[in-house]
């Protein structure tokens, strides 16, 4: 690495995982998923739960992609475009990393 | 959960008044607490592990300065075995190597690091303490090379916003991952000091654009947060998300507070952490409850559109602009007393900025009461 910092583009060959100091852990108290990171506190839907449960820092996201089509019976496009298009978010916002 | 009232998302821990800065602007209340009052260490311990049981998810480790706390990294090992994700709030002029690795080995998770200017004269001046910039420097460099994500918080005003584009290329310099512009906001000594400190109208759309480009320029790379000050908005901010909604403050003496200027409200019994527990004071103490929800709130707050987003805006700044903490907040625009807000910040930005009134324990200014309008309650 060397130069300016530079804003990491999620695609289907990124292979992401969370970023270090956060947390995607379950709460007891209300019962959900939630994201703890610095400064901020996410409370993912449930569809946003399915697809953070499975950035392990191993699988590519077209992998993930690939699972989500097999389970919830919907266009891969579609799904596709949702799940980067939230990943890249979280990256933009320094929750997840390549 | 009880009813309708979520728990609580954060605990500010405000463990001490006690702050080597004397800063002109700081968030705590007038009247600051001398060291005697301060909670001890097994007091702290219980209010986290209370908090956690209340559904408490992060917490914020705040003062003064909590550095000046020889027991922080046994805080934050409690804090981390309850489950509780740890922030320390500093201005980093007591962080050296030994003390942020014994904090990392308890579990510390972010560090946010304010910054007075990015011109060290000024922000020494603005700080009220010589060589603080260059110690700030150093502990943001310690953050980074321990591994923590750090955030800058850039404190804004009349005196420093020119130079927001130089901020942001220090906070990108130092490595951090957001970058907070925060306006002053004015409670306490920020009201005392706000003739001094609000920019004016030029400077503030200035650095609107500067961080409108700033954002897409350094989008994924550096998160700004960005909020215009009060005195400038069209509409009040939800301050804490709300009166008993998201937050809850315990001061260092152990006052539990729905926000740090809370205690400027007369008329209030805040319980302690000694009377009662967290829960008990969450759903059902008298002071959460009184401007929790909509139903406390006058017109045209009661029929807004925007009650569940604004939520009445700050009561503190309601109390400290009309003496009534229960008006709608003067910020918006739709409220009565906005004409008011409206001359004091033309006749303050018009205004020579004058001298500042410097943070001490012990030496509060003029009450809050010499800012009322004619308005009585």
């Amino acid at each position: 690495m060397s130069g300016a910092p530079q804003r990491a583009i999620v695609t289907g060959s990124s292979r992401l995982r969370f970023a270090p100091h956060v947390k995607f852990r379950h709460d007891e108290t209300r019962g959900r998923w939630v994201v703890l990171a610095p400064e901020r506190l996410l409370l993912p839907d449930e569809q946003a739960v399915e697809i953070l449960k499975l950035i392990d820092g191993a699988s590519s996201v077209d992998a993930v992609i690939d699972d989500l089509t097999r389970r919830f019976e919907a266009p891969r496009e579609i799904i596709a475009a949702d799940v980067i298009g939230m990943l890249q978010d979280l990256a933009d916002k320094g929750v997840l990393a390549s | 959960m009880s009813g309708d009232i979520a728990p609580p998302l954060a605990l500010l821990a405000e463990l001490t008044h006690r702050c080597p800065l004397r800063c002109p602007y700081c968030s705590n209340p007038l009247e600051l607490e001398r060291a005697s009052a301060e909670l001890d260490q097994a007091t702290w311990q219980r209010v986290l592990s209370e908090a956690a049981a209340l559904g408490t998810l992060q917490v914020h480790f705040s003062g003064g300065e909590p550095l000046v706390r020889r027991d922080l990294a046994a805080l934050v090992r409690h804090a981390g075995a309850v489950g509780l994700y740890s922030n320390l709030i500093t201005s980093g002029v007591l962080l050296d190597r030994a003390r942020l690795a014994e904090l990392v080995e308890a579990g510390l998770e972010h560090v946010q690091l304010s910054f007075q200017d990015s011109d060290a004269v000024s922000a020494d001046r603005i700080a009220g303490l010589a060589e603080a910039h260059v110690k700030k420097l150093a502990a943001a460099a310690l953050v980074r090379e321990a591994g923590l994500p750090l955030t800058v918080n850039a404190v804004m005003h009349r005196q420093n916003l020119e130079r927001l584009p130089e901020m942001i290329e220090l906070a990108l310099k130092l490595g951090a991952g957001r970058l907070e512009v925060a306006h002053v906001q004015y409670y306490g000594w920020a009201l005392a000091n706000r003739r001094a400190l609000l920019p004016t109208e030029a400077q503030l759309e200035r650095a609107t654009s500067v961080v409108a480009e700033a954002r897409v320029r350094l989008k994924g790379i550096l998160t700004i947060d960005y909020v215009v000050p009060d005195y400038y908005a069209r509409r009040p901010k939800a301050c804490m998300g709300g009166w008993g909604r998201q937050f809850l403050n315990v001061s260092p003496a152990g006052k539990v507070l729905p926000c740090h200027a809370a205690e400027s409200l007369p008329g209030f019994e805040f319980p302690s952490v000694h009377a009662a527990s967290l829960t008990e004071i969450w759903y059902r103490s008298e002071a959460f409850n009184r401007f929790r929800g909509t139903a406390w709130m006058p017109e045209p707050c009661h029929s807004c559109e925007r009650r569940e987003i604004d939520w009445g805006g700050c009561r503190c700044q309601a109390f400290a602009l009309t003496g009534d903490a229960a008006r709608t907040d003067p910020a918006c625009a739709l409220a009565p007393d906005r004409a008011l807000l409206d001359r004091l910040r033309e006749a303050d930005a018009a205004a020579p900025a004058g001298d500042f009134i410097y943070r001490q324990i012990g030496a509060a200014p003029a009450p809050a009461g010499r800012y009322f309008l004619a308005h009585s309650p």
